[in-house]
């Protein structure tokens, strides 16, 4: 008996389940769990961000905490400094590379010929690097805590806190999206990662704005990160600053609208191209 | 019989050049439509855009009854496609990947769990279901994809290529499930192909298509029809065209083609004409390498319409081997007579 003929095939049952919408958030929610699954397979997307955030934050502390405490009377370097550290964690941390693979792996077009909206499978990746993002912030909050900051707006500002850094992740990961989707390169998806630096550089991460002189002070009054970051030590350093929390909203939300306007026309583009 | 698949003057082109011209096709529910050509020739642009893939750059198509350009979301509904390269996530595992699909086509979980009873002997996999996809041969991966397209019953289901890179054990398995989903559910196939036995032995019927214009369609027995009885096939030592007159002339001979140092023969009673031939060509003094008789094949149809042989991607591949093997050996040669 060749292989063939041994070969057993499946019953023929004609069942009565069909495909039918399975609904906007039911997509959504599928996307991003299947995004999320991948999270513990991809370690290494999620193990140097947050090994950076806290090298920097622990070895910014330690050399320049005397120098600036110092010189600026009732400055607390640590408090200050550890919204950088967040950003520093949770800036370029998506799943834009994995969604590079999927158009690689054809498995993009799989999902395509699906019914699922092409709007969720955006928002799918982007809730699940909301979470991620969110997650991220916890082991840099704890060694804050380790070091001795405390929140004056208390456990509401700690959830405030953790929401804008995850927010502003969603706002800087369109860019990564984009890139992907227009370019299906790997590499294009990595280089993204330059745009980090004059976003989280050419700001008030190292000393307070006050401080800044020159072009510096120019550029990073026209960073949406130093409003950013103003929001974030509002929270730690002032209490609840409505002004200081508004400006990093607002801040947010341009950076957010011009990357997801990128984002969502690249998807709509690589639909077209097919 | 219902019209599953339909399309009018469909075109679709790619920066001006055009991949898919004009063709109008009509396929009935419970047909398997094998649609045959070369690489390049335009088979997977039709499928991408009758699977909602591709938007029609002119023409309209109809699948299951609603148009791929206005209503697509419920093409995907009716719909599913095993497109040329399995279209799998490797980090998923087997059984992941079968449930996401499930969710996505709306399925409650009990539904998939019925479904990925059913679908158990056609993955075939046993255990390795539950293993990541990376670790998948290819003929896995693709029981797998083929799993995926089914997942949500659909009532076409569209195959880009299903066989291409499979070992012959893999190739029947395939065409055996093809046959069963189509007589036992009345599933529409349509499957495009480079292989001729694949479209002989599976497909109603045959749509040829070459640099994107359908040239030829009907069943494979009224295409082969086109040629006549018997094919007597010869390949010479030198240029045939020189000896076609001599052939041309001998009694019961229905047409003499050349190209190159082959000749096609066709006659209506090949048995009664191959030794005359055989004489015939021994008298133009061209030495004959092998002379064949055999009843006509899709190819020798494909060869009629269009003056060249269907090269499947296995023998493109080859023939660039060989070139390349030829070209190295020409190197070395001419090293030899350098030194």
């Amino acid at each position: 008996m060749t292989a063939i003929e041994t070969t057993v095939t499946a019953p023929a049952t004609p069942s009565a389940i069909r495909a039918r919408p399975a609904g906007f958030a039911h997509d959504v929610a599928s996307i991003a769990g299947r995004a999320l699954r991948a999270v513990p397979r991809d370690v290494e997307a999620v193990i140097p961000p947050i090994f950076i955030a806290l090298f920097f934050f622990v070895v910014n502390v330690g050399t320049l905490s005397d120098l600036t405490e110092n010189n600026i009377p009732g400055f607390d370097f640590t408090a200050f400094q550890m919204p950088t550290a967040i950003l520093l964690g949770v800036t370029g941390v998506s799943r834009a590379y994995a969604l590079v693979l999927d158009v690689q792996d054809g498995y993009f077009d799989r999902l395509l010929l699906t019914p699922i909206r092409r709007l969720a499978i955006l928002l799918g990746h982007l809730c699940a690097d909301v979470t991620v993002a969110c997650a991220l912030t916890i082991p840099i909050l704890i060694m804050g805590f380790i070091l001795g900051v405390r929140f004056e707006s208390g456990p509401l500002g700690v959830v405030a806190f953790i929401v804008l850094s995850g927010l502003w992740s969603l706002a800087f990961a369109g860019f990564g999206y984009a890139i992907a989707l227009k370019t299906g390169n790997p590499a294009a998806v990595n280089s993204s990662f330059l745009l980090f630096f004059p976003f989280l550089f050419l700001t008030s991460s190292y000393v307070p704005r006050e401080e800044l002189s020159g072009w510096l002070d120019t550029v990073a009054s026209i960073n949406p990160v130093t409003y950013l970051l103003e929001g974030l030590r509002s929270l730690v350093i002032d209490g609840w600053n409505w002004a200081d929390l508004g400006q990093a909203l607002v801040a947010v939300a341009i950076v957010g609208a011009l990357s997801m306007w990128l984002c969502f026309a690249a998807l709509r583009g690589r639909i077209k191209r097919g | 019989m219902r019209t599953t698949i339909s399309t009018e003057k469909l075109v679709r082109q790619f920066n001006g050049l055009t991949a898919v011209d004009e063709v109008d096709l009509e396929i009935e529910q419970g047909e398997i439509y094998g649609f045959l050509g070369p690489n390049g020739a335009g088979k997977s642009t039709t499928v991408r855009v009758l699977c909602t893939l591709l938007a029609p750059t002119s023409g309209r198509a109809v699948v299951a009854g609603h148009d791929v350009a206005t209503n697509p979301g419920q093409v995907r509904l009716s719909i599913g496609v095993a497109l040329q390269e399995a279209a799998l996530d490797p980090k998923q595992s087997g059984e992941e990947l079968l449930r996401l699909q499930g969710r996505l086509y709306g399925l409650s979980k009990d539904e998939i769990d019925q479904r990925l009873a059913d679908l158990a002997q056609l993955v075939d996999i046993g255990d390795a279901l539950g293993r990541p996809i990376s670790t998948y041969s290819g003929g896995m991966k693709r029981r797998l994809d083929l799993a995926a397209a089914l997942v949500h019953n659909p009532r076409v289901l569209f195959l880009d290529e299903p066989t291409t890179g499979l070992d012959p054990v893999s190739r029947a398995r395939v065409w055996e499930e093809v046959r069963r989903l189509n007589q036992e559910l009345d599933m529409t196939i349509f499957l495009t192909t480079q292989y001729l036995e694949e479209a002989d032995e599976l497909a109603d019927r045959v749509g040829i298509i070459n640099e994107g214009k359908l040239v030829a369609e009907g069943t494979p027995f009224e295409l082969k029809r086109r040629i006549g009885n018997d094919v007597i096939f010869a390949r010479l030592e030198g240029d045939a065209a020189g000896a076609c007159p001599m052939v041309e002339a001998v009694a019961g001979v229905a047409g003499v083609e050349a190209r190159g140092n082959e000749m096609v023969i066709t006659a209506a009673e090949g048995t009664a004409v191959i030794g005359p031939v055989a004489v015939a060509l021994n008298g133009c003094g061209v030495p004959v390498r092998d002379l064949t008789l055999r009843t006509p094949t899709l190819d020798d149809v494909f060869l009629e319409l269009t003056g060249s042989h269907i090269q499947t991607s296995d023998e493109a591949i080859e023939a660039e081997l060989a070139e390349m093997t030829d070209a190295t050996e020409s190197d070395n040669d001419s090293s030899e007579v350098r030194s």
